[in-house]
């Protein structure tokens, strides 16, 4: 089943294009991503798909035309997005940033958002432990649990991820693509962009590579981490060491 | 200068502050939500003022009309700013807002107002009449111009303050009016003679603060009011409408403006524009406060009330002017502080 389905998407910035006819799809319990240097418009690309920046052309999810509406109506209808500057709230509790990611479904009640923090709790238990904390207070690695939990909480179809591995210490990397991949199971559809070329592709199903606002190669991971040209401009010269 | 006058003067100011701490912290919040700063508040404290003058004397309030006529208007730019996302739901929703309610304050008001309803029917008929014209400006006036610098919003709110004193003109006329107490008892407290307003001033104060901060503490809209103010992307990004949150901000800022008002106009004469120079003090208090703490605008305020009160028996001519020279020092105090800001977010 398609999640999301973009079609020929166009963004400008004060006239200046940044993405230029840009199409993808995304299957249920499917992780796709997109790779390309700084600046090739890939969060452009998921700010305009989550409805924060202006588009020309398509965007349907779960089958639904998306054209025009407001952020909260995407939430609503199970869109997800994590930003790259995660956007969390500084000055709040890390559980009342959990909560205020169950607003979608305030009206199930508190049972609910216990459950739901539950879930968030085991698959973070750093969360549990920092819960009293103010979110500005946490590390790096924290506050991309934190977001993505807060994302999490509103159980999403379909989750974006802008850059999760951005500043973030090698090893916490590895612990946040992990999670990614168990994500995996429980059925939410994932759009992943990233710089880290080599740990996005390791856990995606497909791949797209964006250079200067347009897609210039797509395929299965395999193809993708095979192939010459994205083996010398993005995963180095020795993909096995390590 | 004596014990008792000073007793005397520091109950005036303590009163008056209550009054100021409400509007202050409304400003703070208005401000942290939307980035308004809010002017035209002190003219939901002379309508409210006015209106229950109007009505415990059995007129019907000018101002209901005005609330008929945002209600359509409201409509109107609901309708503009939502289309593409409307649903059945959302334009019932909105006709509910926009044109039910007020139709039936209107009509309640247009009963009720001949009868010379008692003082708590006319407080609160008050209050439903003024509070709504806040959201409905902030849909027409602020909501097209959500993504606009602070300083157009800034003028906005200026050119809305004087349409509304204008308006306030035509509804009220220049007359002052001045309204009957909630109670007349007289509390007298070794040399402390307490009016039963001042008790009533600094009780709904007080419990008002508490029920604001168990509102931000412990319910979600609460919370999502606060979250919006700390980081509108991040809101918006869990779902958060943030035109709501606007909306509701200005709703409280529309009843907290409206009920001191009420509260105070048994004390002191009001006419169509003495809201501004009432509005300006608690202005005086937030920024004092430092424009985004809530205990701080609340100290402040009081702190406004105390100099007022204690520089109009010293030097009643300098009254204003020393409580508005006040925010000088203070601002001063913090540029040096925390050196220059940007302006815009």
């Amino acid at each position: 089943m398609t999640i999301l389905e973009v079609t020929n998407i166009n963004v400008a910035y004060a006239g200046i294009p940044a993405i230029t006819g840009v199409s993808l799809s995304v299957a249920e319990g499917e992780i796709v991503t997109v790779i390309g240097p700084n600046g090739a418009g890939k969060s452009t690309l998921l700010n305009a798909i989550m409805g924060i920046l202006p588009a020309t052309g398509h965007i349907a999810f779960l089958g639904t035309p998306q054209d025009g509406h407001a952020i909260a109506t995407r939430v609503t209808a199970g869109m997800s997005l994590v930003p790259e500057k995660r956007e969390l709230f500084a000055t709040m509790t890390v559980e009342d940033n959990l909560r205020l990611g169950f607003y979608r479904h305030r009206a199930e009640g508190p049972r609910a958002m216990r459950d739901a923090l539950d879930t968030i709790h085991t698959l973070f238990p750093r969360l549990a432990e920092r819960r009293r904390q103010q979110a500005g207070t946490l590390s790096g690695g924290e506050r991309q649990m934190l977001a993505m939990g807060r994302a999490l909480m509103a159980r999403p179809r379909l989750l974006m991820l802008d850059e999760p591995s951005l500043g973030l210490a090698p090893r916490i990397v590895r612990d946040i693509f992990h999670t990614i991949t168990a994500l995996r199971q429980t059925g939410v559809a994932i759009l992943l962009i990233e710089q880290n070329a080599r740990a996005a592709l390791q856990i995606a199903d497909r791949g797209l590579v964006m250079e200067t606002g347009r897609i210039t190669l797509e395929g299965t991971s395999t193809t993708l981490a095979a192939d010459p040209r994205i083996v010398e401009m993005y995963l180095g010269q020795a993909p096995s060491a390590k | 200068m004596d014990a008792s006058i000073l007793l005397i003067l520091a109950q005036d100011g303590i009163v008056n502050g209550a009054i100021y701490a409400l509007l202050a912290l409304s400003l703070v919040l208005v401000f942290a939500v939307t980035r308004v700063i809010y002017v035209a508040q002190g003219e939901f404290v002379a309508f409210g003022a006015l209106t229950y003058a109007a009505l415990t004397e059995g007129q019907t309030p000018g101002a209901l009309w005005l609330l008929g006529g945002l209600g359509l208007a409201g409509l109107a730019a609901g309708l503009w700013q939502g289309r593409g996302d409307h649903t059945r739901a959302s334009i019932l929703r909105l006709l509910a807002e926009t044109i039910l309610l007020p139709a039936a304050i209107i009509a309640a008001t247009l009963i009720l107002a001949p009868l010379k309803p008692g003082l708590i029917t006319a407080a609160l008929l008050s209050l439903a009449i003024i509070t709504p014209m806040s959201p409905l400006l902030y849909r027409i006036a602020f909501q097209p111009l959500a993504d606009a610098p602070v300083l157009v919003l800034l003028i906005t709110a200026v050119g809305l303050h004087l349409a509304l004193t204008g308006l306030g003109l035509v509804f009220f006329g220049p007359e002052g009016y001045r309204a009957p107490p909630f109670s007349d008892a007289m509390i007298t407290a070794g040399p402390l003679l307490l009016p039963g307003q001042a008790i009533w001033i600094i009780a709904i104060a007080l419990a008002l603060m508490l029920a604001l901060y168990a509102f931000f503490e412990a319910t979600l809209t609460g919370k999502a009011l606060r979250a919006t103010a700390v980081n509108r992307l991040g809101a918006r990004l869990v779902g958060i409408p943030t035109e709501q949150a606007g909306l509701i901000a200005f709703a409280l800022a529309g009843f907290i403006g409206a009920l001191s008002g009420i509260l105070i106009v048994p004390l002191t004469t009001l006419t169509y524009d003495s809201g501004f120079t009432i509005g300006l003090r608690g202005f005086t208090a937030a920024i004092i406060g430092g424009l985004g703490s809530y205990p701080g605008a609340v100290l402040a305020a009081l702190l406004v009330g105390l100099t007022e009160s204690f520089a109009s028996f010293w030097a009643s001519a300098f009254k204003e002017v020393i409580v508005f020279t006040a925010i000088i020092p203070v601002l001063l105090w913090r540029s040096l502080r925390h050196g220059p800001t940007e302006d815009d977010e």
